[in-house]
């Protein structure tokens, strides 16, 4: 069976751009468009692993992450943290919310679907 | 369409409305707003255009946004006061963030003086004049370092011995020893031996904690970059020692104790391999003493954003919205009006049959009316929106043109949220863009003026937008001089637009300046522009089925007044018979309906004839002998006169032969479907499948009347 990732980004663009490289590898793709909006599509779906952005209304990143880690049924989702900061800082914030690893935005689908494939079983 | 670009078409459309949005939050913040979600919203506007536009390596875009962002950061995070003075830097930084993405989508070019100029002030509010490659230059030589000491290096090594024992918290952030062996069998052959000696008894197990080590014996010509990078995510939640095999000394660095048998050969293999990965990535790496791992539990103090979580609570739910193609929208409202008009001849045929308005047919029949009106309101519903997209475009417009002419202005708008279809809107910026130019333009006095007026400096222009009677109505105010009915009624004189002794009243005069060839500035500035009169913005008002008036009063200011149906699909209408044709008279421009004795019509000569309605005169036209149907007047004393009144409150009584009632027709277009024919506006298809064209009102009653005071008047 095929691999679903759960992609949370507030802009359109950045969905898009996920959703066009990952399906090209032949995963599935489900969107959410903030932390609130992942929560509510977590309900009804177990992705194998979560790509979010950080910086997004209603529920940013770290918020979505920490409610994830602290949900019996998901907390095991390894989660990605998109990032256009190569500054440690905010890495270390992600880690600190139990992020699993990071994608530096602007990413290229070679390097993107490689991250995946490091964190997913 | 290649995905790629219709992604980058997604993020120009993206990108108006994170402009949008950014110049809303700015603009809240002009006025005080201390919100952090507001800042924060503002944040993240330039950080999604900065992001997006990383994915399409637009260079210039990339620049500017992220000087932007920088500022915006130390806003952000309370670092630097969001006074008067920064959010009118950053307003103006918006504006040209705008053009940088405007000129990216249509390939144009943008003021690079302006770009540079306020990419300096954007670096004086960041901290300490960032830099503004976003610190990765910081690392672009030290790449090249190792290549120097290349010469020392001991022989390589034939393989490597990986000692990996996780921690607990790197499960808990779903990261998985397997994987991690997995990829670093990748890396070439492998030994993997596991050390399970702390495994504690079954019944002392704790699940959530880590007891197992692994010790992988790489073979191969693996370098000591790549096997780091498969731990770069574990990075501190593990022990991680990494020894080569056969090549220098064994003990080039453990995670345990921090190393004190430093070898220059090990060192520098060392220093290579945190340098070559990711120059970026860096500072990252050395984190190999005991104490990296600790912090988890101690969270640093974060000044980025502080109050997100709470911040994101406060802010109310954001409504559930799809997007839809505009196709689709548009299929939906033309069969909609394909089920009126199918509606309508049922009705007819059932009332034919002869039925009992108190049958079940009948019944039902009332039932599917209304169930249709409901429908096609609903429908109408879903293109209407907001006038704030037009109006959000006015703030800049006011101070590019408050600047240009030297005079302080201030845009007050109200109603913003008041919806009318899609199209009209559309149509309105060009209209409105103009209305607020002249009022600043021309409608406001320079600051000395004001000031003998005794009026304060800041002249105010206000934009404002209400549903009056099923139609919005906008209006655009200043509080300037007013019109100098002196000034316009000498230039009218001056063109020959009117004659020197014609006798006309204050509104008669203010309405002159919608004439065309009329332009107040004596000599044409480029802030009106050229050869685009108020004539102009009358016509594109009119083709909307609009009307535009003026009322002005010296000394205080002027106000437009715009008037424009909700949408442009269906009409309340007056069906009307004349010369045994059809027709139909939209119901808003009609004030009353009368019965004229022929005591009551009075001839001017030819065809022109007025009538006495309440002791005042109104021109009276024959719609029949207007459009043509036929060659001589109806007889006085005959047909039924649909009272008018058109822009500008002139009035004028339409002569037709019998009135059939009231109705809503469906709009469809005469110039899409035949071409467009003087006085009529559309047509329309009635219950009995017949099509009634829909009067134009307004050309009709400038037509005639207009030649005739111009005619009377010379």
């Amino acid at each position: 069976m095929s691999m679903t990732v759960l992609t949370v980004d507030d802009s359109r663009t950045m969905r898009e751009m996920l959703r066009l490289a990952l399906t090209d590898v032949g995963y599935r793709v489900v969107q959410a468009e903030d932390g609130v909006h992942g929560l509510e599509v977590l309900a009804h779906e177990t992705p194998d692993v979560i790509v979010t952005d950080i910086n997004m209304p209603r529920m940013d990143g770290f918020g979505f992450i920490e409610e994830v880690r602290s949900d019996p049924e998901h907390r095991r989702i390894p989660i990605l943290v998109l990032t256009t900061e190569s500054d440690a800082e905010k890495k270390n914030r992600a880690r600190m919310a139990g992020a699993t690893g990071w994608i530096v935005k602007p990413f290229n689908p070679v390097k993107l679907v490689d991250a995946i494939r490091r964190v997913a079983a | 369409m290649d995905p790629l670009e219709s992604i980058k078409e997604t993020f120009f459309q993206e990108c108006e409305e994170q402009l949008a949005e950014l110049e809303t939050g700015l603009l809240a913040m002009e006025e005080g707003d201390t919100d952090p979600e507001t800042i924060n919203a503002v944040f993240r506007a330039v950080h999604s255009i900065k992001g997006g536009a990383g994915a399409f390596s637009l260079e210039a875009l990339i620049r500017f946004a992220h000087v932007f962002e920088t500022a915006m950061d130390e806003t952000r995070s309370g670092r630097l006061a969001a006074s008067n003075e920064v959010v009118k830097i950053m307003l103006r930084a918006a504006d040209v963030l705008a053009d940088l993405v405007r000129a990216a989508r249509d390939g144009g070019s943008v003021d690079e003086a302006l770009t540079a100029a306020l990419t300096e002030e954007l670096k004086t509010l960041g901290p300490d004049g960032a830099d503004e490659a976003g610190g990765e230059e910081d690392w672009g030589d030290f790449e090249f370092k190792p290549a120097t000491v290349e010469l020392d290096l001991p022989p390589a090594p034939t393989g490597w011995r990986v000692r990996f024992k996780p921690r607990a918290d790197l499960y808990a952030k779903a990261n998985e020893a397997a994987i991690l062996l997995r990829e670093l069998t990748r890396l070439g052959p492998a030994e993997i031996e596991l050390d399970a000696r702390e495994l504690p008894a079954l019944s002392d197990l704790d699940p959530e904690a880590a007891h197992l080590a692994w010790t992988v014996t790489l073979s191969g010509e693996a370098d000591e970059a790549a096997i780091r990078e498969v731990f770069e995510f574990v990075d501190g939640d593990c022990e991680l020692e990494v020894t080569p095999i056969g090549g220098a000394a064994e003990t080039a660095e453990t995670t345990e104790d921090n190393g004190e048998t430093f070898d220059i050969g090990a060192l520098l293999a060392q220093v290579q391999a945190d340098a070559a990965p990711q120059p970026a990535a860096a500072p990252e790496i050395p984190t190999t003493s005991p104490a990296a791992p600790a912090p988890a539990a101690a969270p640093s103090p974060d000044t980025s954003s502080p109050p997100d979580g709470q911040a994101s609570a406060r802010k109310p739910e954001a409504g559930a919205t799809i997007r839809v193609d505009l196709e689709r929208v548009d299929r939906l409202i033309d069969l909609v009006g394909e089920l009126v008009i199918n509606q309508a001849m049922l009705s007819q045929r059932v009332m034919e049959a002869g039925f009992a308005r108190a049958s079940g047919v009948a019944m039902g029949l009332d039932e599917l009316e209304q169930l249709t009106r409901e429908i096609q309101d609903s429908v109408m519903a879903i293109r209407a929106q907001p006038v704030k997209s037009v109006f959000q475009r006015m703030p800049r417009l006011v101070r590019e043109v408050a600047a240009m002419t030297g005079k302080p202005v201030r845009l007050v708008t109200e109603g913003e949220g008041t919806e009318v279809d899609k199209t009209v809107i559309e149509r309105l910026a060009d209209p409105l863009t103009h209305m607020i130019r002249n009022a600043i333009d021309h409608g406001l006095e320079n600051p000395d003026r004001r000031a003998e007026a005794g009026k304060a400096a800041e002249g105010v222009v206000r934009l404002s937008a209400a549903h009056r009677s099923g139609r919005i109505v906008i209006e655009v105010a200043d509080d300037g001089g007013g019109i100098n009915r002196e000034r316009v009624k000498s230039i009218a004189v001056e063109r020959g637009l009117i004659a020197a002794d014609a006798p006309l009243s204050d509104e008669e005069i203010d309405n002159l300046i919608f004439m065309p060839g009329f332009s107040t500035a004596s000599e044409v500035s480029d802030i009106s522009g050229r050869g685009v009169g108020m004539d102009v913005v009358k016509r594109s008002i009119q083709a909307l089925g609009g009307r535009i008036n003026i009322s002005s009063r010296p000394g205080k200011g002027s106000t437009f007044t715009m008037s424009l149906p909700l949408t442009l699909a269906v009409l309340d209408g007056m069906v009307v018979d004349v010369a045994g044709q059809t027709l139909v008279a939209p119901i808003t421009a009609i004030v009353e309906t009368l019965l004229p004795k022929a005591s009551e019509v009075n001839s001017l000569g030819g065809n022109a004839r007025v009538i006495s309605i309440r002791g005042g005169y109104v021109p009276l036209i024959d719609v029949g002998l207007a459009l043509g149907y036929r060659a001589e007047p109806l007889p006085p004393g005959q047909g039924v006169a649909l009272l008018i009144e058109g822009e500008g409150g002139a009035r004028a009584a339409l002569l037709v032969d019998a009135i059939q009632g009231q109705r809503q027709v469906v709009i469809k277009s005469l110039e899409a479907n035949y071409r467009q024919v003087p006085g009529v506006a559309a047509a329309t298809i009635l219950g009995d499948g017949r099509v009634a064209l829909i009067l134009d009102i307004d050309t009709i009653v400038a037509v005639s009347r207009g030649t005739e005071t111009l005619r009377a008047a010379s």
